[in-house]
C-alpha cells in the first residue's frame, strides 16, 4: 500500500490545514463557518466508512447506524447530564459497544461481502424503524424525550470541557470540529503505518494467507469495525452539535448511500479522498438546492455514474497518479495532496 | 414539463427584481437598503416534492401581488427560495444561510413537523421572524413563530362527528406512525368517545408500509361501522387502492384528515375514493370568488400540472399576506415590532375567508370546511366559521409566558 | 375459520408480492452476480408504463403483461449495453453505478411527468369469505408469482437458451471455451430480469401508491430477499420470499406493521448469519 507521501508530508499538510482552520473565522463570515462546520462533521464520517473499507475490506451500508446512535446518545446525555464532556464520551463509547456486539455477530460468523452489506444495511433499516415509533411521551430517557419522527429539538451544544456554563460559540464549535477532522485524520495514518495497519491491509489483501502467517484474521476485522463505529459515533456528536437537533432521517438509505458515494468519489484506500469526495459532494447538494436548475437526485446520479464508469478509483488516487507521473519524469518529489483538508 | 417550472421558479425569483425594478426607481429611491427579503423553504425534490412545490407557487404569487401594488413600506419585496430536497440536514444549512448570510428579515416554510423542530431553534437564536404553513399536530409555542395551518381542534372536531351521524358509533382509527399519526389519532378518539362513540382499535403504519392486506383484515375482524385515517404519503395512498380492490370502499366509509391534503384524489379512481370526508382549512374546489381567483391565478401560471392546490398553499398564501400586514401595521421590517403588530390580533381576507391571529398561540382563528370526493374532486358540503386553534391555546399562553419556545405534546 | 382463510389468503399474498418484486433482481443476481440496485425504479417504470398506457386508453391487461415486461425489458437492454457491460466482476461498482442510475431515474421521471399521475384501479372485483371480504386481485397476484416461477423453472430447465444460460451461471470461462458469448448471454439475461421487474411493477400499479420515489419502498425488501436466499434463481427466491413473507404477514397481524417489519428484518439478519450464502447456498446448492 502506497501511503501518499510518508507521515512527514502528513504532519505537514495537516499543520498548514490546523492553522487554516484556526485562522478561518478572521477571513470567513459566519455561516460559511457554519457550513464548514457540518461539512467537517460529516467528513470525519466519511473518514470512518474510509477507514474500514479502504484498509479494512468491510463494506459497510450502515455506518449511520453508528453515526445514528453516537448522534442520539450525544443528544441524551447532553439533555440529561447538562454538560457536553461526558456526552461526547458516550456517544463514541455506546456506538463502540454496539459495533464489537454487532461486529462479533458478523465477522465471527464467517459473513464478509455483500452479505455483510446485508445485515448492517439491515440493522440501520431496525434502528429508523424503532426510533421512529418513539413518538409517544413514555418514550424517554432522563428528561430526554426521543420524539419519533420529530426527533430531537433544541439539544445542548459543546461547552467548555468542566465548565458546562460556558457554551462555544459558532467559531470556537468550528475549531473544534475543523481540529477533531484533523486528529482523526492523523490517528489513522498513524494507525495504518503502524504494525496493525499493515496487518489490516494484508488481511484485505489475502485473508488466507495473513491466517496463515498467524494472524487471526477475525479479531483485526473485529477492532477495525469499532474503531470504524467509534469514529462514526464521534462524527454524530459533531453533527448534533452543529444543528443542535437529530432526527431518525440520520438511519434512512439516503445517507448511508451518501457516504458510500463520497468514498467511492474521493478514493478508496486513502483517507484524504473521502475527505475530498465528502466536501465536495455536500457542496454540490447545496449549490444545487440553492439554484433549482434541475432536480437534485438527477443530477447526483449522473455525477456517480460517470464516476464509476471513467473515474473508478476516485479523485485522490487519479490526482496523486497524474501528479507522480508529472513530477516523476522531472525527477522532482511530489508535493501530499493532504494539504487539500484545509478547504 | 417540470424542468421547465422549476428554471421558473428560480427565474421568476430571481426576476422579480429585474421586472419590479423601473416601476420603483421613483417610489422606492429613498429606500436606501434595498429590496425586503423574504425567505423560503420548502422540498422541491425527492418523496416531499408534490407537497412543496404548490406551496412555493402559493408563496411567489403572494410576493408578486405585493410587490405588483407597490411593494412594502415603499420597498420591494424579493424571495429567496431554497430547495430542501426532502432532506433535513439541508433546511438546518438552509435555515442558517437566510439567517445568517442572506439575512432575510422573514421566513416562510418546513413541511413536516421534523423539519419545523430542526430550523425553529435557529431562528430563535439568529433572531428571525418564522412562519410555518403547514397543517400540523398542534403544540408549538414561540413567540418567533406564526403557524398558520390548522390543527386537530379545528378540523378533527369538525369531522368524527359529522362521520358519526352519518355512518354509526363504532370507529377504527388507522394513521401514520409518526408524531402527526399518533396525536390526530389521539384526538380522533377523544372526539369519537366525547360523541358517545367507541374506538375499536388504532393501527399505526411506516411511512414505507405498501401491503396492507393484513391489516385490512384486522379491520374486517373488528367489524367496525366507520374508519377514520390519518394516513400519509404515496405509499399509504396504496391502502385506499387495496381497501377498494377487497370492494369494502362500499361496506366501511372512511373518514379522514389527510386524504386529499397532496394528490390522493387525483392519483386514484373515482371507484377508489368517493364518498371519502375530509376536513381542512382550504380547498381548491371552494367556490367563493377570492378562492376562484386564487387557484385561477396559480394555475394561469404554473399550467396544468400544477399539483392540487391545498390547505398548505393557501395558509402559504396567507402567512406571507399576514405578514406583509404586519410590517404594514408597524412600519418596519424589525421583528420585535412586526410581532407586536401581529399581535394585535390582526387579519387578512384570503382565499378560505378571513384568517386572524391569535395573539396567545400564534396559532391562526380561521375559517374550516368539510367535504366529500366526488368523482376525484372535492365536493365542499360544510362550512364552519371563524374555528380558533382551542388545542393549542389549552397548553400555551404567549401573552403570559412570552419566553417559551416549547413545542407541546397537548395531553388529552 | 373465516378469518383463518383470510389470515393464510394474507401470507399467500405476501409470499407473492415478496416473489415478484424480487424476482427480477434474483435473476440478476443469480446469473450475473451482480446486484442491481436500479430495481425499484425498474418497478416503478412498470408501474408508470401501465399507468400511462391504460391513461392513454389501452386495455389494462395488456398494459400490465405486455407493455410494462417489454418497455422496462427494452430499458433494462439499454442500461446494460450503455452501462453494466462495463463493470462485469466488480460487485461494488455495479451497486454504485446501478444506485446513480436509480437517482437518475427518479429525477428524469420527477422532470417529465410531475410528482403526480392518476392511477388505475384494480381491474378485478371482491370476494366474499364468510363476513369477510377480500380482493380477487390478491389471488390473482399469487397465480402471476406462480406463473412466473414456473415460466423461470421450464425455460431455464427446458430450453436451449436456459440451458446456455445455466452453463454460463456456473462457468463462464467454460462456457465461452465451448463456443458461447458470455456478454449477450449477460445482455440477454439482464433484459429478462427487467423485464420481470417490469412485469411485477405494471402488476403492482392498481395497488400501490404510483409516485416517482415508489421504488425506495421495495428496494431493500427485495434486496434483502434475493441475498437471503442466495444465488439459485428458484429455490433460493421462493424459500426466502415464503419465509420472509409468512414472518411478515403473521406479524402485521398479530402485532402491528411497525413491529412486522422489524421482525422482518432481524429475522433476515439472522438467517444470513446462520446461513452467510443464503438458504439455497446451504439446501439447494448447485440447483435452479
Amino acid at each position: 500500500m502506497q501511503l501518499l507521501n510518508g507521515m512527514t508530508g502528513a504532519l505537514i499538510g495537516s499543520a498548514i490545514a490546523a492553522v487554516g482552520i484556526l485562522t478561518a473565522p478572521l477571513y470567513v463570515d459566519l455561516f460559511q463557518i457554519m457550513q464548514l462546520t457540518v461539512f467537517a462533521a460529516m467528513a470525519v464520517l466519511a473518514l470512518s466508512l474510509g477507514f474500514i473499507w479502504g484498509y479494512g475490506g468491510i463494506l459497510c451500508f450502515g455506518q449511520t447506524s453508528f453515526f445514528g446512535l453516537g448522534a442520539y446518545t450525544y443528544a441524551v446525555a447532553a439533555i440529561n447530564f447538562a454538560d457536553s464532556t461526558p456526552a461526547i464520551l458516550l456517544a463514541i463509547l455506546i456506538p463502540v459497544i454496539f459495533a464489537a456486539l454487532l461486529g462479533y455477530f458478523m465477522i465471527y460468523g464467517g459473513i464478509s461481502d455483500v452479505y455483510l452489506g446485508v445485515i448492517t444495511l439491515t440493522v440501520s433499516l431496525i434502528l429508523f424503524n424503532l426510533v421512529n415509533s418513539t413518538a409517544g411521551d413514555f418514550y424517554k430517557i432522563g428528561d430526554a424525550r426521543l420524539g419519533g419522527f420529530n426527533g430531537m429539538p433544541g439539544v445542548p451544544t459543546f461547552n467548555l470541557p468542566g465548565n458546562p456554563g460556558y457554551i462555544l460559540t459558532p467559531e470556537q464549535a468550528w475549531m473544534v470540529t475543523g481540529i477533531a477532522l484533523i486528529v482523526v485524520y492523523l490517528g489513522l495514518r498513524l494507525l495504518i503505518a503502524s504494525s496493525f495497519g499493515r496487518i489490516i491491509i494484508a488481511i484485505r489483501e489475502n485473508e488466507t494467507r495473513a491466517a496463515l502467517l498467524g494472524y487471526d484474521p477475525r479479531i483485526y476485522k473485529l477492532i477495525t469495525f469499532m474503531i470504524g463505529g467509534a469514529i462514526a459515533g464521534f462524527a454524530g456528536a459533531l453533527y448534533v452539535n452543529w444543528g443542535a437537533f437529530v432526527s431518525p432521517t440520520i438511519f434512512a438509505l439516503g445517507l448511508s448511500a451518501q457516504i458510500i458515494i463520497w468514498v467511492i468519489i474521493g478514493g478508496r484506500g486513502t483517507l484524504i479522498g473521502p475527505i475530498i469526495g465528502c466536501l465536495l459532494l455536500q457542496w454540490l447538494v447545496t449549490e444545487i438546492g440553492a439554484q433549482q436548475a434541475f432536480d437534485a437526485n438527477f443530477v447526483l446520479g449522473a455525477i456517480l455514474i460517470v464516476f464509476v464508469l471513467l473515474v473508478p478509483k476516485g479523485i485522490a488516487p487519479t490526482l496523486r497518479d497524474m501528479v507522480m507521473s508529472r513530477f516523476a519524469e522531472r525527477g522532482d518529489a511530489p508535493p501530499d495532496v493532504s494539504v487539500k483538508v484545509k478547504t | 414539463m417540470t424542468l421547465s417550472r422549476r428554471r421558473f421558479i428560480r427565474n421568476s425569483a430571481a426576476g422579480g427584481v429585474v421586472l419590479a425594478a423601473p416601476a420603483l426607481i421613483g417610489s422606492v429611491a429613498r429606500a436606501d437598503d434595498g429590496p425586503i427579503k423574504l425567505g423560503s423553504l420548502h422540498d422541491l425534490a425527492g418523496p416531499l416534492a408534490a407537497t412543496g412545490e404548490p406551496m412555493v407557487y402559493a408563496i411567489m404569487l403572494a410576493v408578486k401581488e405585493i410587490n405588483d401594488a407597490g411593494g412594502l413600506l415603499g420597498r420591494e419585496v424579493e424571495l429567496i427560495n431554497y430547495d430542501t430536497q426532502s432532506n433535513i440536514q439541508l433546511y438546518s444549512q438552509f435555515a442558517q444561510q437566510l439567517a445568517v448570510r442572506d439575512k432575510v428579515d422573514v421566513i416562510h416554510g418546513g413541511i413536516t413537523s421534523a423539519s419545523r423542530e430542526a430550523i425553529r431553534p435557529i431562528f430563535s437564536r439568529f433572531r428571525t421572524l418564522y412562519f410555518y404553513n403547514t397543517l400540523y399536530e398542534g403544540g408549538v409555542c414561540d413567540r418567533n413563530t406564526f403557524n398558520t395551518g390548522t390543527t386537530p381542534a379545528q378540523t378533527v372536531e369538525k369531522l368524527v362527528p359529522y362521520a358519526m351521524n352519518l355512518w354509526g358509533k363504532k370507529a377504527y382509527i388507522i394513521a401514520a406512525d409518526y408524531n402527526y399519526g399518533q396525536i390526530t389519532a389521539k384526538w380522533m378518539r377523544k372526539y369519537v368517545e366525547d360523541n358517545g362513540g367507541e374506538v375499536l382499535s388504532t393501527d399505526f403504519f411506516p411511512l414505507d408500509v405498501t401491503n396492507f392486506g393484513p391489516s385490512i383484515s384486522r379491520i374486517q375482524a373488528a367489524e367496525p361501522d366507520l374508519l377514520l385515517s390519518a394516513m400519509v404519503g404515496g405509499n399509504h395512498t396504496a391502502f385506499y387502492r387495496q381497501w377498494a380492490a377487497a370492494g369494502l370502499k362500499d361496506e366501511i366509509p372512511i373518514a379522514s384528515t389527510t386524504f386529499g391534503l397532496v394528490n390522493e384524489p387525483a392519483t386514484l379512481e373515482d371507484a377508489e375514493s368517493r364518498g371519502v370526508l375530509g376536513s381542512y382549512g382550504y380547498f381548491e374546489e371552494l367556490q367563493t370568488p377570492a378562492s376562484q381567483a386564487f387557484v385561477e391565478a396559480i394555475k394561469s401560471e404554473h399550467g396544468a400540472q400544477t399539483p392540487y392546490i391545498s390547505e398548505l398553499a393557501a395558509a402559504s398564501y396567507e402567512g406571507v399576506h399576514l405578514w406583509a400586514e404586519g410590517v404594514k401595521k408597524a412600519g418596519s421590517v424589525e421583528r420585535m415590532a412586526v410581532i407586536e403588530a401581529l399581535e394585535t390580533g390582526l387579519s387578512f381576507e384570503g382565499p378560505s375567508g378571513p384568517v386572524v391571529v391569535d395573539p396567545k398561540t400564534h396559532h391562526v382563528t380561521r375559517n374550516t370546511f368539510l367535504a366529500e370526493v366526488v368523482e376525484s374532486r372535492w365536493n365542499v358540503l360544510e362550512t364552519f366559521e371563524q374555528q380558533a386553534p382551542l388545542d393549542t391555546a389549552a397548553v400555551c399562553d404567549l401573552e403570559a409566558n412570552p419566553n417559551d419556545t416549547t413545542h407541546y405534546i397537548i395531553d388529552i | 375459520m373465516d378469518i383463518a382463510i383470510i389470515v393464510g389468503l394474507d401470507v399467500v399474498s405476501g409470499i407473492a408480492s415478496l416473489v415478484l418484486i424480487s424476482a427480477g433482481l434474483a435473476v440478476i443476481f443469480g446469473m450475473m452476480k451482480i446486484i442491481n440496485l436500479a430495481h425499484g425504479e425498474f418497478l416503478m417504470l412498470g408501474a408508470y408504463a401501465t399507468v400511462l398506457a391504460v391513461n392513454a386508453g389501452v386495455n389494462i391487461w395488456f398494459a400490465m403483461l405486455v407493455i410494462a415486461p417489454v418497455f422496462v425489458g427494452l430499458v433494462g437492454v439499454i442500461v446494460e449495453r450503455c452501462l453494466i457491460q462495463f463493470l462485469y466482476g466488480r460487485l461494488v461498482d455495479t451497486m454504485l453505478a446501478t444506485w446513480g442510475l436509480s437517482l437518475v431515474i427518479v429525477g428524469g421521471t420527477t422532470m417529465i411527468f410531475g410528482n403526480t399521475i392518476v392511477g388505475v384501479s384494480s381491474p378485478l372485483g371482491g370476494f366474499q369469505v364468510g363476513a369477510y371480504q377480500s380482493s380477487l386481485y390478491t389471488p390473482f397476484l399469487a397465480l402471476m408469482a406462480l406463473f412466473l416461477m414456473t415460466a423461470v423453472f421450464a425455460v431455464m430447465r427446458y430450453t436451449r437458451a436456459g440451458l446456455i444460460a445455466r452453463a454460463v451461471m456456473q462457468n463462464p470461462d467454460m462456457a465461452a471455451t465451448l463456443g458461447v458469448n458470455p456478454a449477450r448471454v449477460y445482455m440477454a439475461t439482464f433484459g429478462a430480469g427487467a423485464a420481470m421487474t417490469g412485469l411485477a411493477g405494471g402488476l403492482l400499479a392498481p395497488v400501490a401508491g404510483v409516485v416517482p420515489t415508489m421504488g425506495a419502498a421495495y428496494i431493500a425488501k427485495a434486496f434483502i430477499t434475493v441475498v437471503g436466499g442466495g444465488t439459485s434463481v428458484l429455490w433460493g427466491l421462493i424459500s426466502a420470499s415464503g419465509l420472509f413473507g409468512f414472518i411478515n404477514q403473521i406479524a402485521a397481524f398479530l402485532t402491528t406493521p411497525v413491529f412486522g417489519e422489524v421482525i422482518l428484518f432481524i429475522a433476515a439478519v439472522i438467517l444470513i448469519r446462520l446461513l452467510p450464502t443464503g438458504i439455497s447456498g446451504r439446501f439447494f446448492k448447485g440447483r435452479l
